[in-house]
């Protein structure tokens, strides 16, 4: 087990470093520096899914979301270069700011009502003993092979499917 | 001194700031890759709480959750991204305030 100091510790810095750098992404101008802080944010959340017990999911977080998909990103923003139009201009408008406003407000709506949450959920069987004893990606393989496996198969056709969309939208039409 | 342990409130709240910032990048930017971004940092800010609710209930089900989201969001920037590059190749922006191909 991991001592509770350090896990105040090491949450507190990802959370901070998760906020911080998200809030770098939203404010940037350039798209490249918005991606590599949203890359930063990704990370950190990463190292959160640590400490709630969800190795495997930290690691494809890190190589799903901070790999995968961020490296897609860039290369599309490298690819798409026209710095005029990427670059946008920092010019304040009235409805955004109304708009910015009443999506903080909704924030106030959902922390007041995890406030008064309490989980009183039945607990599962899978306790973070059995998942040490048993190794995390072999608790979530067994899972994801067999009362998932439908789901599982699915998501694999969907993927098939964005592959082939992909190119699809890719191709250049001949007129 | 014992500190007690990290209550999973916490854990929302953090899930709350992080889906605040990403619905406000949303709403203010105008660059169509920064709003995909953002979207990508909502479903990440669910994804936390998904594992959070998963890790205190002793369940698996939020683990898995988040397993079929990152396939989906995968498959999204795929698609998006591609929708994008023809979107610039068609208009010459991605500035979604000039993107208006299904105004009438």
């Amino acid at each position: 087990m991991i001592a509770v100091g350090f896990k105040w510790f090491i949450f507190s810095a990802m959370a901070i470093i998760a906020v911080g750098s998200s809030l770098m992404m939203v404010t940037r101008r350039n798209p490249i520096h918005s991606a590599l802080w949203l890359i930063v944010a990704f990370c950190s959340l990463a190292g959160i899914y640590v400490l709630l017990n969800a190795t495997f999911m930290a690691l494809a977080q890190v190589m799903v979301y901070a790999g995968a998909i961020m490296m897609l990103v860039l290369f599309v923003i490298m690819l798409i270069h026209l710095e005029s139009d990427l670059v946008e201009k920092a010019k304040r408008s009235f409805p955004k700011a109304i708009g910015a406003i009443i999506t903080i407000l909704l924030f106030v709506q959902v922390a007041a009502g995890i406030a008064a949450f309490q989980n009183v959920g039945k607990k599962g069987a899978i306790t973070p003993e059995v998942m040490a004893a048993a190794g995390n990606a072999q608790v979530v393989g067994s899972m994801l092979y067999g009362k998932y496996a439908f789901a599982f198969e699915v998501a694999s056709v969907l993927l098939l499917v964005g592959i082939v969309g992909a190119v699809v939208l890719a191709k250049r039409v001949r007129n | 001194m014992m500190l007690p342990d990290i209550p999973q409130n916490l854990y929302y709240i953090l899930g709350a700031v992080l889906f605040t910032i990403g619905a406000v990048g949303v709403i203010t930017r105008r660059n169509a890759i920064i709003v995909f971004m953002c979207v990508e940092l909502m479903l990440n800010a669910v994804n936390l709480t998904f594992i959070a609710s998963g890790n205190f209930l002793n369940s698996l089900d939020g683990v898995m959750f988040v397993f079929f989201i990152m396939a989906v969001a995968a498959g999204e920037a795929a698609v998006g991204l591609a929708i994008f590059v023809l979107i610039f190749r068609l208009k010459g922006t991605i500035n979604i305030d000039d993107i208006h191909l299904l105004k009438g």
